[in-house]
């Protein structure tokens, strides 16, 4: 690995000289990520390589792919969302499969960490206008500059996740019951499609003294309705305990709205965030199961599949509680 | 009868172990899952100490909101989510919307007793 990153490094930092502190970050089902630094005459520079896994194209459906992932990143900096550099795009040559070199930031990832470490005490008031800003400049991005990406909309969101649950082969009945609400009440195209992140969410934010430093993780990003960004946001899943911080845990929907409206310059639609609030928990509650199912069945055997597969359980409560509040 | 230590008993004993002795010497890594096995394990106390009648009145429920008298719960479940699906049972069907949510909360009771959802509804409920 060490080698390959050294051909990277001279290819697409200035004045490299070598590399040094090559470490796995993490590995997914679909990506690889790798940190390490460039040594050159300036100093040393903290990097980071994205790649796709080349046995994996199939867990990719959905993905806008590395290439579109880098064009995204570059198009987000120059609008004005926090997001690593880019600092180039892997080759054949260099022998990683698809994907990119950016920039490796200072900060904090870790949802429970944003929450509750005393380090973001000053800063965690302004988080949640500031992602809902941060969104609305996401949606802003003029839609000739992007690249290729998938169109969908409510619809056809919850028809392709209806699929992925029959292809699962799961019988929780709550999740029958939950697809059924969506269906038939998914909002109708409003405007243009836009570009949306689709996983924006406490955790895949970075997170330094200043606030948002870093909005990651732009694989499922596509073209659709803009308050999905808003609405998965919301989720009980990503406020870790903070149960009464719709936004993130980080603070109220009405906050998220205000920087929201702030920069987009027209009101949220409530009811949209609402029903796609309730598609992310099914979307995450149908990953959850069928993560557990590749546990089951012996195709990842890593516990953590086991453990998020019986965390299911958590979204079909949380998909009763939503339609059908008993309290 | 089987004589003890009971299976509660031996899976506490390997959770102490893995929580204080192996997980204190392992590397990040190995720590990590180290501390998702011993959760696992405590997962699998909960459902054996569950009682077989949550069990029994689920597939009472099953049995009464289908008509069947099937026995094997996956198939009753597998019916009722084409049931669901197909729109032959009503959405907001109260008899349905009671069995979800019982066996949801039984669950929960398994899986994630801490769970903050659980823990709101339990407080209200």
């Amino acid at each position: 690995m060490s080698s390959r990153l050294h051909a990277v490094a001279l290819r697409c930092i200035a004045g490299a000289s070598g590399v040094t502190g090559v470490r796995e970050i993490t590995s997914g089902a679909s990506q690889s990520l790798w940190a390490f630094d460039a040594l050159t005459t300036q100093g040393v520079v903290p990097l980071i390589v994205r790649s796709a896994r080349l046995w994996s194209a199939e867990a990719q459906a959905g993905s806008a792919g590395m290439a579109a992932e880098a064009a995204l990143l570059r198009l987000a900096a120059a609008g004005g969302v926090p997001v690593p550099a880019l600092r180039g795009e892997l080759t054949p040559e260099d022998g990683l499969g698809e994907g990119y070199v950016m920039q490796r930031l200072e900060g904090e990832t870790r949802g429970p960490r944003i929450l509750r470490d005393s380090a973001f005490d000053a800063v965690r008031p302004q988080l949640a206008a500031q992602c809902g800003a941060i969104m609305a400049r996401i949606h802003a991005l003029p839609r000739a500059s992007l690249p290729p990406l998938r169109t969908a909309f409510a619809h056809d969101e919850a028809l392709g996740w209806a699929e992925r649950l029959r292809a699962g082969g799961s019988v929780r009945p709550v999740l029958a019951w939950a697809l059924r609400w969506l269906l038939d009440h998914a909002p109708a195209p409003q405007g243009d499609a836009v570009l949306v992140h689709a996983d924006f969410r406490n955790g895949n934010l970075m997170v330094g003294p200043e606030g948002i430093c870093g909005v990651l993780d732009w694989e499922l990003a596509h073209l659709g309705d803009p308050m999905e960004d808003l609405g998965l946001f919301c989720m009980n899943a990503w406020r870790y305990g903070h149960i009464d911080q719709p936004a993130g845990g980080l603070g109220s929907r009405e906050a998220l709205f205000a920087g929201y409206a702030g920069v987009a310059g027209m009101p949220v639609d409530a009811a949209r965030v609402h029903w796609w609030e309730v598609f992310g928990t099914f979307k995450w509650c149908v990953s959850c199961d069928s993560m557990g199912r590749a546990f089951s069945t012996g195709a990842d055997p890593a516990l953590e599949r086991a453990a998020v597969g019986r965390r299911a359980s958590e979204s079909e409560l949380e998909l009763l509680h939503l339609l059908a509040p008993r309290n | 009868m089987q004589d003890h230590p009971s299976p509660h008993e031996l899976l506490e004993g390997v959770i102490r172990f893995l929580r204080d002795t192996a997980l204190p010497r392992l590397d990040d890594r190995a720590a990590y899952d180290a501390r998702i096995a011993a959760s696992l394990l405590k997962t699998v106390q909960r459902q054996l100490a569950r009682s077989t009648e949550d069990t029994a009145a689920e597939r009472a429920r099953l049995q009464q909101l289908l008509g069947r008298d099937d026995i094997d719960m996956e198939e009753l479940n597998r019916a009722l989510f084409e049931q669901i699906t197909t729109g032959s049972i009503a959405w907001d069907d109260t008899r349905l919307l009671d069995h979800l949510w019982a066996v949801t909360l039984d669950k929960l009771a398994v899986d994630q007793p801490g769970y903050s959802t659980y823990l709101r509804v339990r407080e209200h409920g």
